[in-house]
């Protein structure tokens, strides 16, 4: 297998307080890859990142990034990795194009008018350029925020609620410049609230509560485990229980015996064909139904229940 | 990358000394116009009547102080803002995750703190000769004793910005502390001047051996030995340092 691009070990995180932010927690992340990191607010995730970045100082456990152990080798591994943070923090006075191209010298790399305007105009910030930020939206503050993370051209990119109060067109944005990023053979790690966001963007993710990583896993993987088809089957006369014939599949009746709920498979269309099984199987025992409503179950529907579990 | 990151340090310190133009009234022309009217009221309206001190007209005899007074309170609070700042508005994220350690830092903020302080001092300097006919024995050590003086307090200031955790405390020392020893620190008089004990008492301020050093580089006398006055400014510039360089390992008031 491939050297991880980024390699966490043990890591825990205890406050001062004494309250645990991280507890043990190992992952591995691939080049190239973009994960997401679910969790609730408090779960761990910005305490994670900020361990990564160099903002928290982990109480144990080692990370190595590109192969070197952060600890020691810590300029090298940093001028690799990008960082777009949740809260708006920038020097508001700053004229857009002076503040990228300052987080680009401080990470040590040559003056590049060119590459700053490439970054600019990918952001749609070129005609901004010379605006002091604090003139800017919300939403074009964050991308001068993710200008400045890419400005040297990082192999590793957090984003810690890169989307958190934005608009939907500047969602999708943002999802468009995460994808150009994968293209482009960034590893991008991301934390989110919105569990669709990871749906459409990640390839894996990680579901982290209480400083404890859940579960790490493919996404498509993961929906195929824990994935399920739920089907409601309003039928014509009320039933007092599940029939006999009908015992081996997961129903129940809800509605006052009007609705059938079938809640099964496992998220690669097997629960669909346990339907169609099932509208035959009840045709072949004369219950009649006039409607269904099916659906598959979708990652938030996944994390929703490892929450649960979990509390 | 290893070592010292060049580029890092050098933004840094472009970026704060752009941050200082931004703010030049406050920067800049505050300070050079309340140095002038020290001058103008200390030294051409009183300083006529006073009589000369170690034979040095009184109005010029305070220059090298009034220099210092503002070297101190500018030094300190250009480094304690500069780092201050990130830390209120959360921008230091971008410092700590960067490739750069205390050196490159210190290079940055405390380096464009000190410039700002040369700058200033220089305009001072150019005002006051309007006012005071003043002269410089020893140029070069002037300017390297200034230029000390400035990085110490820039140093020290920098300490006093990550100390800080509001604005309160960040003007604490320099308004409570810092300011009263340099009025008490023989800006506007020798301490020989002073009669027992208050003269020994008054060796025990610090700001005493700054004052009297750049004094002598300015007229050739001072109250304290030149060298112990340079000896003490180098030994606080270097207990700065370490100081910043702990807190950097530790992460004080820094990291979580």
């Amino acid at each position: 297998m491939q050297e991880p691009i980024l390699e966490i070990t043990g890591l825990t995180k205890v406050y001062s307080g004494g309250s645990k932010a991280l507890d043990n927690v190992d992952l591995k992340i691939r080049k190239g890859e973009i994960f997401a990191l679910l969790g609730p607010n408090g779960a761990g995730k910005t305490t994670l990142i900020g361990a990564v970045c160099g903002l928290v100082r982990p109480t144990a456990g080692t990370i190595r990034a590109f192969g070197v152990d952060l600890a020691r080798d810590w300029r090298a591994a940093r001028s690799r990795i990008g960082l777009v943070p949740q809260e708006l923090s920038t020097d508001m006075f700053e004229p857009v194009g002076r503040a990228v191209a300052f987080s680009r010298g401080l990470f040590g790399r040559p003056a590049d008018p060119a590459r700053i305007e490439e970054i600019l105009r990918s952001l749609s910030l070129w005609d901004k350029r010379d605006e002091q930020i604090r003139k800017l939206s919300g939403g074009m503050k964050r991308r001068v925020l993710i200008a400045k993370a890419l400005s040297h051209d990082p192999d590793l990119l957090f984003l810690d609620e890169p989307t958190a109060g934005v608009d939907v067109e500047l969602r999708r944005d943002m999802w468009r410049q995460i994808s150009i990023l994968r293209d482009q053979g960034v590893t991008v790690i991301l934390t989110t609230h919105y569990i669709d966001e990871a749906e459409v963007m990640a390839d894996r993710v990680g579901v982290i509560r209480d400083g404890r990583l859940l579960m790490v896993d493919d996404k498509h993987a993961m929906m195929a485990r824990l994935g399920r088809t739920e089907a409601h089957i309003t039928l014509a006369q009320p039933l007092d229980a599940v029939p006999a014939h009908l015992a081996a599949y997961p129903l129940t009746i809800a509605g006052g015996g009007l609705e059938l709920v079938y809640r099964g498979g496992d998220g690669t269309g097997r629960g669909k064909k346990d339907v169609a099984d099932l509208t035959k199987a009840l045709t072949a025992g004369g219950i009649d139904y006039v409607g269904i409503d099916i659906r598959e179950s979708t990652l938030e529907d996944i994390f929703v229940d490892l929450m649960g579990e979990s509390a | 990358m290893t070592g010292f990151n060049l580029r890092g340090a050098y933004a840094i310190y472009v970026r704060e000394l752009m941050r200082a133009m931004r703010t030049a009234f406050q920067s800049i022309l505050a300070p050079v116009l309340t140095t002038s009217l020290y001058f103008i009221v200390f030294g051409a309206a009183i300083g006529g009547r006073m009589q000369a001190v170690d034979g040095v007209n009184y109005a010029a005899f305070i220059v090298p102080g009034l220099l210092l007074l503002t070297l101190l309170s500018e030094s300190t609070s250009n480094a304690s803002f500069g780092i201050y700042m990130p830390r209120f508005t959360g921008t230091i994220y971008e410092l700590l995750s960067a490739p750069v350690g205390v050196a490159e830092t210190l290079v940055g903020f405390v380096g464009a703190a000190a410039t700002k302080s040369l700058i200033l001092a220089a305009i001072i300097l150019l005002t006051a000769t309007f006012f005071v006919d003043y002269r410089i024995e020893h140029p070069v050590l002037a300017v390297g004793f200034i230029m000390l003086v400035a990085s110490a307090f820039s140093l020290f200031g920098f300490i006093l910005g990550i100390w800080a955790d509001n604005f309160e405390k960040l003007g604490i020392i320099p308004m409570l502390i810092l300011m009263p020893l340099t009025f008490l620190g023989g800006t506007f008089y020798s301490i020989d001047m002073l009669p027992e004990p208050w003269r020994s008492v008054a060796l025990f301020n610090p700001i005493v051996y700054l004052v009297s050093g750049l004094r002598w580089t300015f007229y050739g006398t001072s109250d304290v030995n030149i060298w112990v006055s340079f000896g003490l400014t180098v030994a606080f510039l270097a207990i700065c340092v370490v100081a910043i360089t702990i807190i950097f390992r530790t992460g004080w008031r820094l990291r979580t």
